[in-house]
């Protein structure tokens, strides 16, 4: 296990409109990349923000390196921001801008030029020291808000949906310079994104977040793959939930029943018992359909609609019980169901998940 | 309960508070005390100072009722309704051209607007004085034209008085609706016509209606001077009496300070009483446009 | 909409603002005309002479009264800037109880009439003593012009990216060198044209300085008003133009001051 270097512990917030957070806890450790992921409003800029010292939360502990820091002002905690809104001073050229934190610092003049020049090479911006923040694009812009906050060395460094602004293609590229730079310098990256495409592709770790808590926080894989809350199958990819009481269990093996009809579950990873109630997140792509029944499954459906995903076919379904179901299926329209017919729900069983049960590797 | 940095915020309460402390000092001892005063001299009996000692009356609020005074009072606020009335006719129209004139334009315009505003009305008064006398500019081209024999006594006049009162107060019509014909999405006309209203219709049902709090606040900014005004039917002459030559007399002339102090009172509640129904009408913040 | 109505459209715009700013501005340009103007009374036109502005720079006591208008500009507005400016850093940045008072009355002088407050201070100073003069013209100019100062500035705080002042919090810097470094200079052009506008309604205000003012001491627009409720001098025409042009200068500088900083800032968002 490596080295805790932030450790938030039951921190609470209430801005007296009810509370913002309630009692969230989190450790992340140093060199790590962890994406603060939710909705609008799910109290994740808050959480920054607190980190960051620009909020103090009402009760709980700030630790960083072991050292509490929840007294702290902002300007006295070894972690820098990038903004979302960049907050370039528009009234200093860039390498002010740069240089902002380092003459605080009381550097002498000839380091601070030289850490400048770093900064702004890491980050490709080197020709346009001179300009003013309204002469720079969004994604150059972006680059000097990052080599700013770059430049103080930060412990940790917050970054609150810094791609927002852009526009999807730019977008995708800074994910991966982000990433590149992250690696490069070993600097422990808080990031946070409603994304959860931004999330999957660039995280350590994914903490859900949702109405002031954590839904879940794990690898991206954990949470794709085994979402612990309904919640969190739906926010993060595309699947279907199916709602069915477990029959029987043999082995490895259960067998679920709804009113839509019965289907096999994986039952290593989750405790089944006949009789208990069982989410199961199937994800889209993994979701197919059969022409025949499929042994183990019995789930038939009539095709509502097939639609050209771009590379596959997404087939619209609906369930004997009336539920709906998306499948991933044929490379070719040619070659997909027609609407009307009848089809067979089917997956592996062993890429579904059973909601609130263990991840693959557990 | 104690929170986590309540110290902090504490600090920063406590430095915001140093900061207002001289604004606060000013308002509390230059605007608050001084009206304060006047309040209390108008409710001790003629002659008296505002003291412990001064006998306490309301007799200079009912003199007010006099039928003279009352006149003077809807003198006032009629020759300030024609005001805002004839402001707005004029400025309205002003404004939105201007807002729909090109960028460059707009700052010139914006700049010739301004420029009268913050000029002195004496000054300016004193213009219409030269144009209007017997021998003046206006005069002489009429008669020169041919219109009239001898010429006309504009001076004095209560249409001279009402042309230099719209004249003063235009601006303060023309930058608040100005800056709310500027901040309207135009598309909006744009989806009304599409939708298959007539030029006047679309005005009437998008633009009018989303301009009224530069409309509202145009009319509060140019009453309510217009109420107070007490140099401009001096300066024009005629002899028009207005709540404030009526003040301005009792001070100077009369001497009966209490008695001005209670006209005062009433003129400041008047204000506070068309603020208040402004406010009501969610009217914002007055002052920057 | 048929072409031709169109083109009317078109041409009314224009027309119709001329017409309107030519009436804004001829008085204004009869002032400065006849200033020039030979005859000694306002009436008919005599001949070009610049006589009336030797004689007004002649004039001691019209000297006096531009260097006591021009001290008591420079003072109140530099006063109001300063009182104005921490009084709006201090309400938008937080919020005590009393806030919301303080903002009303301390604005209230840009509300009632200007009568009311003259009367006011005259009532007030005299009953506990303070006496009329230069001091007590500072004071009262200081107290009007605050407004103007303060609610310029706020507009600018409150249009302000709050993540700026963050930003610097957050590279290090304490707040009193975040107000120094970020807030001071982004608010500055605010500020100036606040202390402008208050510049021009100091040497524009009749009313109260006509009431707190002493017999010694005299300002400008005072020399204007007594000279016009006697019927007006071409004198009074060439100190009225002298003024024009002066505040002139202070509204164009103003707004230029604003233009400029608006664009700057806006592009930065």
């Amino acid at each position: 296990m490596q080295e805790v270097l932030l450790s938030l512990q039951h921190i609470k917030k209430d801005f007296g409109e009810g509370e913002v957070l309630s009692d969230i806890s989190l450790d992340v450790h140093r060199g790590e990349f962890v994406t603060l992921l939710g909705a609008s409003g799910c109290g994740k800029t808050t959480t920054l923000r607190i980190i960051s010292g620009l909020e103090t939360a009402d009760e709980g502990r700030v630790l960083l390196g072991g050292r509490d820091m929840t007294d702290l002002p902002p300007e006295k905690r070894p972690v820098n921001t990038v903004f979302q809104s960049y907050a370039l001073f528009p009234h200093m050229n860039v390498e002010k801008n740069v240089a902002y934190g380092l003459r605080l610092r009381g550097m002498d003049k000839r380091a601070i030029d030289k850490r400048v020049r770093e900064m702004l090479e890491l980050v490709q911006m080197s020709e346009h020291a001179g300009r003013m923040p309204s002469q720079l694009s969004g994604g150059q812009r972006q680059r000097i808000a990052i080599a700013r906050a770059l430049a103080l060395e930060p412990e940790l460094l917050l970054l609150d949906e810094p791609l927002g602004a852009l526009d999807l293609q730019l977008r995708r590229q800074m994910q991966v310079e982000l990433k590149r730079l992250q690696k490069q310098l070993g600097i422990t990256f808080i990031y946070i994104t409603h994304d959860q495409e931004e999330a999957v592709n660039m995280s350590d770790r994914i903490a859900v977040m949702r109405s002031g808590r954590f839904e879940q926080i794990g690898t991206p894989e954990e949470i794709y793959d085994a979402p612990m809350t309904r919640y969190v199958a739906q926010f993060i990819g595309r699947s279907t939930i199916l709602t069915g009481t477990v029959k029987s269990v043999s082995g490895d093996t259960a067998v679920i029943m709804d009113e839509n009809g019965s289907y096999p579950v994986d039952a290593t990873r989750a405790r089944l018992v006949p009789g208990k109630v069982c989410e199961l997140c199937v994800r889209t792509e993994r979701m197919r359909v059969s022409r025949e029944p499929v042994p183990g499954f019995s789930l038939p459906c009539t095709v509502k609609e097939a639609r050209y995903a771009g590379g596959s076919v997404l087939t619209y379904v609906t369930m004997a019980g009336g539920a709906e179901a998306v499948a991933t299926g044929e490379e070719r329209m040619a070659d997909a169901a027609q609407p009307g017919d009848t089809v067979y729900l089917c997956w592996n069983p062993a890429q579904a998940a059973v909601i609130g049960g263990a991840s693959h590797g557990a | 309960m104690a929170h986590n940095g309540d110290a902090l915020r504490r600090r920063e309460k406590r430095r915001s508070i140093l900061f207002t402390l001289p604004m606060a000092l000013f308002a509390a001892l230059l605007v608050a005390l001084p009206l304060i005063y006047v309040l209390g001299t108008s409710l001790v009996e003629s002659g008296q100072d505002f003291s412990l000692g001064a006998t306490f009356t309301l007799e200079n609020y009912r003199r007010i009722l006099r039928a003279d005074y009352l006149l003077v009072f809807l003198n006032s606020l009629q020759l300030a309704f024609f005001t805002t009335v004839i402001s707005l006719l004029i400025g309205y129209p002003f404004a939105y051209c201007m807002a729909r004139a090109g960028r460059k334009w707009r700052f010139i315009l914006m700049m010739l607007v301004i420029i009268p505003f913050w000029t002195s009305a004496l000054v300016r008064i004193y213009g219409w004085k030269i144009l209007l006398q017997g021998n003046g500019l206006i005069n002489t081209v009429l008669k020169r034209l041919g219109l009239i024999e001898t010429s006309i006594k504009f001076l004095g006049s209560y249409g001279s008085v009402l042309l230099a009162m719209v004249y003063c107060m235009i601006s303060f019509m023309i930058l608040p609706c100005h800056s709310a014909v500027d901040k309207m999405d135009f598309t909006l006309v744009e989806a009304a016509r599409d939708l298959g209203a007539p030029p006047w219709r679309a005005f009437l049902t998008v633009t009018l209606p989303l301009t009224t709090p530069g409309i509202l606040a145009g009319c509060v900014l140019v009453f309510v001077p217009c109420v107070g005004i007490f140099y401009l039917s001096d300066i024009m002459g005629g002899g028009l009496m207005l709540i404030g030559n009526l003040i301005r007399d009792q001070l100077l002339k009369v001497r009966d300070w209490n008695f001005g102090s209670a006209l005062s009172m009433v003129l400041v509640l008047l204000t506070a009483g068309i603020y208040a129904v402004y406010r009501k009408c969610g009217g914002k913040d007055l002052g920057v446009f | 909409m048929t072409a031709k109505r169109r083109r009317k459209r078109k041409l009314f715009s224009p027309i119709y603002l001329t017409l309107v700013l030519i009436i804004l501005y001829l008085p204004i340009l009869m002032v400065i005309i006849y200033s020039f103007n030979s005859g000694r009374t306002i009436g008919a036109w005599q001949g070009f002479t610049t006589s009336w502005y030797t004689r007004l720079f002649g004039n001691a006591l019209m000297a006096d009264a531009l260097k006591n208008s021009l001290i008591l500009a420079v003072l109140s507005s530099a006063l109001a800037g300063i009182i104005g400016t921490l009084g709006a850093i201090g309400l938008t940045r937080s919020h005590f109880r009393s806030a919301g008072l303080v903002e009303t009355v301390a604005t209230l002088p840009m509300m009632i009439p200007e009568l009311v407050l003259g009367m006011a201070y005259l009532a007030l100073f005299t009953a506990i003593g303070v006496k009329l003069g230069m001091g007590a013209l500072i004071l009262t100019h200081t107290t009007f012009c605050i407004p103007y100062v303060f609610i310029n500035v706020k507009s600018r705080l409150i249009g302000m990216d709050p993540a700026l002042e963050e930003a610097a919090r957050d590279l290090g810097a304490s707040p009193m060198r975040v107000l120094r470094d970020i807030t001071l200079p982004l608010i500055m052009p605010s500020v100036v044209s606040g202390m402008m506008l208050s510049a021009a309604m100091s040497l524009d205000d009749v009313v109260i300085s006509f009431f707190v003012t002493s017999a010694e001491t005299t300002t400008l627009p005072l020399k204007v008003y007594t000279g016009l409720r006697s019927g007006g001098t071409p004198e009074i025409n060439a100190l009225s133009t002298l003024m024009l042009g002066a505040i002139f200068l202070a509204v164009a500088l103003s707004q230029l001051l604003r233009a400029r900083s608006d664009k700057k800032l806006n592009s930065a968002q």
